[in-house]
């Protein structure tokens, strides 16, 4: 009885402006998590690899980053000295590991992408170090009153969140025209649907991929930097890619802009329940699992994502 | 090889059946499960028994766990580790709480349990397919840490939040008490030596019970599910009921090999080290041991496990001791074992124990090629 | 020798998959300019691993060419990637179909194009060629590949690669699945093709009777290597032909096929 009036007060609480602020501030946080998606979703959607390997690549990029500048590299030149070993790094994982296991099946496909993840953890703590390294974008973190602009809006967002927003969304929108409208996005996606029928119509799956790959090192450079920004470099941000998991998965897999709703969705169930709904389960810290337990419902709902494509199954 | 099957003629289906068709193998087996049994416990050290030996067994339990719904169901689980922790607790809590349990019931019940909760998880398998059943599995993982970690009744409210096992939980046969001080053993419940035995006895019975799984038709239709869900279901397979099964028994391993990493291995109980980490080296071992193979369980576990063991080994009989600090150990064999599970998926996509299956063939064809 | 090469030419080539299995023991053939040649053989015999290695395919599935050479218009190909064979105007329709299943049909055409850099307007053209062979594609043309019916798959399979503006085709088992009127009208349209724009054909096919009856040229194909060559014509009255694939040689005894099989070694 107590634990349903605890339930039904923090309903109620939800829909008060303190809950709108704080569905807004989960909104905007889920962003981060979109941008780690969209790295995903990139290779999922053009070869069917689940690249397992992202958040590493991202962890990769940023202490790469981060080292230059720390050895008193220009900012811009660390980033395009950045920007060149991802699209190399990407290279060459597309030679070395995703050429020669083209047409095997989706599981061992992930399985070297967990490979690939484990040895550039060593890889990058190997070269570069363990330690934790600050980043400083430049980007104002305070608070913005929403307020002043829409006057019956009280409530408080941070400048960050809506510049990491702003990347986000021109990413989503720039790779959405890509493949929707132009050849190679049409040929990455008849490539994700079957290899050997691409190869056979003459699609230079191995040129494709290739520019997959490093389209996907910038992409988690690019990420890397604004959660680098968040949280510092260090171990944990290679746990970047378990958040982005359960929003690709409600997004749907192959969908480009589902990163995008998804990330808001988790973030926003993530802080409601963090904040609203701990105390009912008895102890802080769900956030964890309640990402994953909404990213369920809404799988359960619909087994491949909001947007994902339907499995076509036939014997 | 020196030995062959020719002239080997079976004359009733029971022998045909035979789970080692070839009686030289059979020898080879019994000789190694007499030289586990009898010799080892005398000639072991602790050190061998403590770092090497019951690890091994045990991570051996937890990835053919992994690799029965995995390697033979298809359903990819990156939960191993919550469900060994389920076990875990569960083991823990019977042996605190309940006056006449003993370590085989609560390694039992802790198997159960966490086949429990593995069905439980595993339902959304029923709906969902392929990587989106990640998502459940994860959410089994994350559960379990905040579980335990947001009720600390299941430590028994211990403050530091690991609890040493203490000896009583070790009974593990009748009337010991009286039989150890008969002997002048006090209470060495929990040496190493007894803890291996423990260990081997579970791991002896579980793969055992596994191969003849994988043999009978609860097996074939695990593979069937793997290898075609909408095949097998068109031929008559319950394919839910096939993939909730071997979730159970999946989870049922892992929940045992969870017990045991607490009881037999490291000797107290933190839910801390079943995390994510943990369950990705299981996932290595099956990737590396070979999908769908028992032997390939065990032998992915020792590489994985044994590797960093190797190189330590090694750097301190080169360079002296304590010359390569834990980091380096650490990061060279992520490096390596990264690499060989990307070669070997390329070259060997069943892991070594496909690696075994083909030296196995060309040795029994030799001189000859195939 | 004639001054132009032929389209296609296999010499004694030897296959293996995954280093161990030997699927062709030296196969050899030609296919000429403006031909339409059939591969016959049972289930195994090696005819889909020829095509993929004609096409370069064999690599995707762990297999390689390990001895022989194949040329296509006199220039040897074990250089080439398998898009630069389709640059080259040969382009393999896989068995089974392998359609784009997510792809719409339109969609699924297109994708056969890319390799030609086309214009829009050509590519436009290109298409309603293809319409205006398989007339029934039209009023799928949105619709996911997936969901089409086998027949619709397959001139899919066929359109797609006429897509590329192919000189020669690698037609593997079209019949696959297929309701006799369907097959008809497949090997019409490469009569068709042949007839009209001298497309070369290599068809892999079990139906020997239709596979003959277009083809001008046949092989025979068993345990990875050819053991008969000739026109349609005499195929069709060959006794063993008949026995092996048509079912109905009245003459052969069952003792002459076992005799027929035993006449060739059957290890390497």
């Amino acid at each position: 009885m107590e634990v349903l009036n605890s339930l039904v007060g923090a309903f109620a609480e939800m829909f008060t402006l303190f809950g709108l602020e704080v569905f807004v501030g989960g909104m905007l946080s889920g962003i981060m998590y979109s941008l780690v998606a969209i790295g995903f979703v990139l290779v999922y959607k053009s070869s069917g690899v689940f690249n397992f390997a992202q958040g590493t690549m991202l962890l990769f990029a940023a202490l790469t980053f981060v080292s230059l500048t720390e050895r008193q590299v220009n900012f811009w030149v660390a980033f395009a000295i950045t920007c060149v070993v991802m699209v190399i790094m990407g290279i060459i994982i597309e030679r070395t590991v995703m050429r020669p296991l083209a047409n095997q099946d989706l599981l061992s496909l992930f399985m070297a992408t967990v490979g690939v993840n484990y040895f550039l953890e060593g890889l990058a703590q190997g070269t570069w170090d363990s330690a934790v390294h600050g980043v400083e974008l430049g980007v104002p973190t305070d608070p913005v009153f929403v307020s002043e602009i829409i006057p019956w809006l009280d409530i408080l967002v941070s400048k960050f969140d809506g510049f990491a927003a702003a990347v986000a969304l021109s990413l989503v929108i720039g790779l959405y025209l890509f493949f929707q409208y132009t050849r190679t996005g049409l040929s990455l996606r008849a490539v994700s649907d079957d290899h050997m029928a691409s190869q056979a119509v003459g699609i230079p799956l191995t040129k494709i991929w290739a520019i997959v790959w490093a389209v996907t090192g910038v992409i988690c450079f690019i990420a890397g930097l604004i959660w680098a920004d968040r949280l510092s470099v260090s171990f944990t941000l290679t746990w970047a890619v378990l958040k982005g998991l359960p929003v690709i998965l409600i997004g749907g897999l192959t969908s480009i802009p589902g990163c995008l709703v998804g990330g808001l969705i988790i973030g926003a169930s993530e802080k409601l329940g963090e904040i609203f709904f701990a105390d009912v389960f008895g102890g802080q810290g769900i956030e964890h699992w309640w990402a994953y337990l909404t990213a369920l419902v809404f799988i359960l709902i619909r087994p491949t994502g909001i947007f994902g494509e339907r499995d076509i199954e036939r014997i | 090889m020196y030995y062959r099957e020719t002239g080997q003629i079976v004359s009733s289906y029971i022998e045909d059946r035979r789970m080692v068709p070839v009686r030289e193998d059979r020898w080879i087996m019994w000789a190694f499960l007499a030289f586990m049994f009898f010799v080892v416990p005398f000639i072991g050290n602790d050190y061998w028994f403590s770092a090497i030996l019951i690890p091994i067994m045990v991570l051996g339990i937890a990835s053919l766990g992994l690799n029965i719904a995995s390697g033979y169901t298809g359903q990819l689980s990156l939960g191993t580790a919550g469900f060994m922790s389920f076990g875990a607790f569960t083991a823990y809590n019977l042996l605190l709480r309940v006056e006449w349990m003993n370590i085989w019931l609560a390694f039992l019940a802790a198997g159960v349990v966490a086949g429990l909760m593995g069905v439980i998880f595993g339902l959304p398998s029923l709906r969902i397919k392929g990587f989106y059943l990640l998502v459940s599995t994860l959410c089994a993982q994350f559960f379990h840490e905040w579980l335990f970690n947001a009720y600390p009744w299941f430590l028994n409210y211990a403050s530091s939040g690991v609890v040493h096992l203490p000896p009583f939980h070790y009974r593990f046969m009748p009337f010991q008490d009286q039989i150890f001080d008969m002997l002048g053993m006090a209470k060495e419940y929990n040496a190493y030596v007894w803890r291996y035995l423990i260990a081997l006895i579970v791991c002896v019975v579980l793969a055992l019970a596994a191969k003849n799984m994988v043999r009978s038709s609860t097996g074939r239709n695990w593979m069937a599910v793997r290898d075609m869900d909408i095949a097998a279901k068109v031929i008559g397979i319950p394919v839910g009921k096939t993939k909730l099964n071997a979730f159970f028994v999946s989870c049922f391993y892992c929940g045992v090999a969870g017990a045991m990493y607490s009881y037999c291995y490291i000797g107290n109980l933190d839910f801390m080290i079943y995390d994510l980490r943990r369950s990705f080296l299981v996932m290595f071992m099956i990737i590396l041991g070979g999908l769908g193979s028992i032997l390939g369980s065990f032998l992915g576990a020792i590489f994985v496990y044994g590797w960093p063991i190797l190189v330590t080994r090694f750097g301190d009989a080169v360079f002296g001791g304590g010359y390569l600090d834990t980091a380096f150990v650490e990061n060279n064999s992520k490096i390596v074992v990264g690499t060989i599970i990307v070669v070997l998926l390329i070259y060997q996509p069943f892991g070594f124990a496909g690696l075994w299956n083909t030296i196995k063939h060309r040795l029994r064809i030799w001189p000859f090629r195939t | 020798m004639s001054t132009t090469p032929p389209a296609l030419a296999i010499n004694n080539i030897e296959a293996v998959y995954g280093g161990a299995i030997l699927a062709l023991r030296g196969v050899s053939l030609t296919v000429n300019k403006g031909e339409v040649v059939s591969l016959l053989g049972a289930n195994g015999a090696g005819k889909t691993t020829t095509l993929k290695a004609c096409s370069r395919l064999l690599g995707a599935e762990r297999g390689e060419v390990t001895k022989g050479t194949i040329e296509l218009y006199g220039e040897d190909i074990s250089k080439f990637n398998a898009y630069e064979i389709v640059r080259q105007g040969v382009v393999q329709v896989l068995e089974g179909r392998h359609i784009f299943s997510h792809l719409n049909v339109e969609d699924n055409l297109l994708t056969g194009s890319f390799i030609r850099n086309m214009s829009k307007a050509e590519q436009k053209r290109n298409l309603e060629h293809v319409y205006e062979l398989f007339p029934r594609l039209t009023s799928r043309r949105k619709n996911p590949g997936g969901l089409c019916s086998g027949g619709e798959q397959q001139m899919i399979a066929v359109g797609r690669a006429l897509m590329a503006k192919p000189s020669l085709i690698l037609l593997d088992e079209p019949s696959m699945g297929l309701a006799p009127q369907f097959i008809e009208q497949i090997f019409e349209i490469i009569k068709r093709l042949n007839e009209e724009e001298g497309v070369s054909f290599l068809v892999s096919e079990q139906n020997a009777m239709v596979a003959l009856r277009y083809a001008s040229v046949g092989y025979v194909i068993e345990n990875g290597r050819v053991v008969k060559r000739g026109s349609s014509k005499e195929l069709l009255e060959s006794t063993d032909v008949a026995e092996m694939y048509l079912g109905g040689g009245k003459d052969v005894s069952f003792d002459g096929v076992k005799y027929y099989h035993r006449r060739r070694p059957s290890f390497v």
